[in-house]
């Protein structure tokens, strides 16, 4: 009951360009993720992936996706792909990974302008998906500060558990760590379970 | 570090204290924590100060309050988080540069620091 009327009052006083922010700590497969939605509804890709972090450092924005849902409703919104919020930025690990000195200092700093554009970017959000690698510590102090600030900011928020194809993936833990949200476990690379992601969505916008 | 150190400063006055001292390479054991919006803007000038010197800062936070999710527990926490404000918890503030990474589990704290003097003298 209490779900219908927030999705009631959310709809009636819904805005017309709904910005949905996807969030999370570099690597954890936000950008894949931002490719997954606009290929599957677009038809076309939004941004470069890379195995190596900050490959994102830049705001990217889709405007006008529309998905449907099961029963035939239809949601609209800018999809906001953030880069990776850090406390941490080392030049030297884009060296360790074979890239030239003044490469990675570049790298470096616009990486670190990248996070101060999506620690910017937040509040303007109505709604975000928090996408963490499901194989990695969800205990990071980095999730915890950027769910803290959507909550204390009333932006509706949901938690993307993302490479659940991977065999290290914990969503056990993600769950103990985050008992109070909706966690969708997902594999943005291979679509796995996507279906229900876009469900969860739904919910989210309140459509 | 007693919370009563940071508690009459203004955000910005909080935020530059622990950051100034992270980047003395001191490691900084806060009794309490900062608001979200203030850790927000603890990384935000992280960022605008990370240079060839500085790496950035290790953070963590434990508070039991983040992971009661209702019930007579939460009840418990909320009444002393009104009685204590933001001093419940304890927060790890570390220079990047001397801590190489802060495991938590979830209630416990691994830190594991780097040789810093080893480095230098490379």
């Amino acid at each position: 009951m209490l779900r219908f009327l927030k999705r009631w009052f959310r709809r009636l006083f819904a805005k017309q360009d709904v910005k949905l922010g996807l969030y999370g700590p570099p690597n954890s497969g936000k950008t894949t993720l931002a490719n997954r939605i606009c290929k599957d509804w677009l038809g076309e890709e939004l941004g470069k992936v890379s195995k190596m972090a900050h490959e994102t450092r830049e705001i990217q924005m889709k405007e006008s996706v529309t998905i449907k849902s099961k029963d035939g409703r239809e949601l609209q919104f800018n999809l906001v792909d953030t880069p990776g919020i850090a406390t941490k930025v080392d030049y030297e690990e884009f060296l360790k990974a074979g890239m030239p000195e003044k490469k990675a200092k570049k790298r470096a700093k616009e990486a670190t302008k990248g996070v101060i554009d999506s620690i910017k970017w937040l509040d303007d959000m109505d709604a975000v998906v928090v996408v963490l690698d499901a194989t990695t510590d969800p205990y990071s102090q980095v999730n915890i500060t950027i769910i803290g600030n959507l909550q204390a900011r009333e932006i509706p928020v949901t938690i993307a558990a993302n490479k659940v194809d991977l065999r290290k993936a914990n969503m056990k833990k993600i769950q103990a760590a985050f008992p109070q949200y909706n966690i969708v476990g997902i594999s943005a690379k291979y679509g796995k379970n996507i279906n229900n992601f876009y469900e969860e969505v739904f919910d989210l916008i309140g459509a | 570090m007693g919370y009563h150190e940071i508690e009459k400063l203004s955000s910005l006055g909080r935020i530059r204290k622990l950051l100034n001292l992270a980047k003395d390479n001191k490691i900084i054991l806060l009794q309490g924590r900062l608001r979200p919006d203030e850790e927000k803007e603890l990384i935000k000038a992280t960022m605008e100060e990370i240079n060839k010197e500085f790496k950035g800062i290790e953070l963590a936070v434990i508070d039991p309050r983040d992971r009661v999710k209702d019930g007579l527990q939460k009840f418990k926490y909320d009444m002393m988080g009104l009685v204590l404000g933001m001093q419940t918890g304890i927060t790890i503030i570390g220079s990047a540069n001397v801590v190489k990474k802060i495991k938590r589990d979830p209630s416990k704290i691994e830190l594991l620091t780097k040789d810093v003097k080893k480095k230098k003298k490379k």
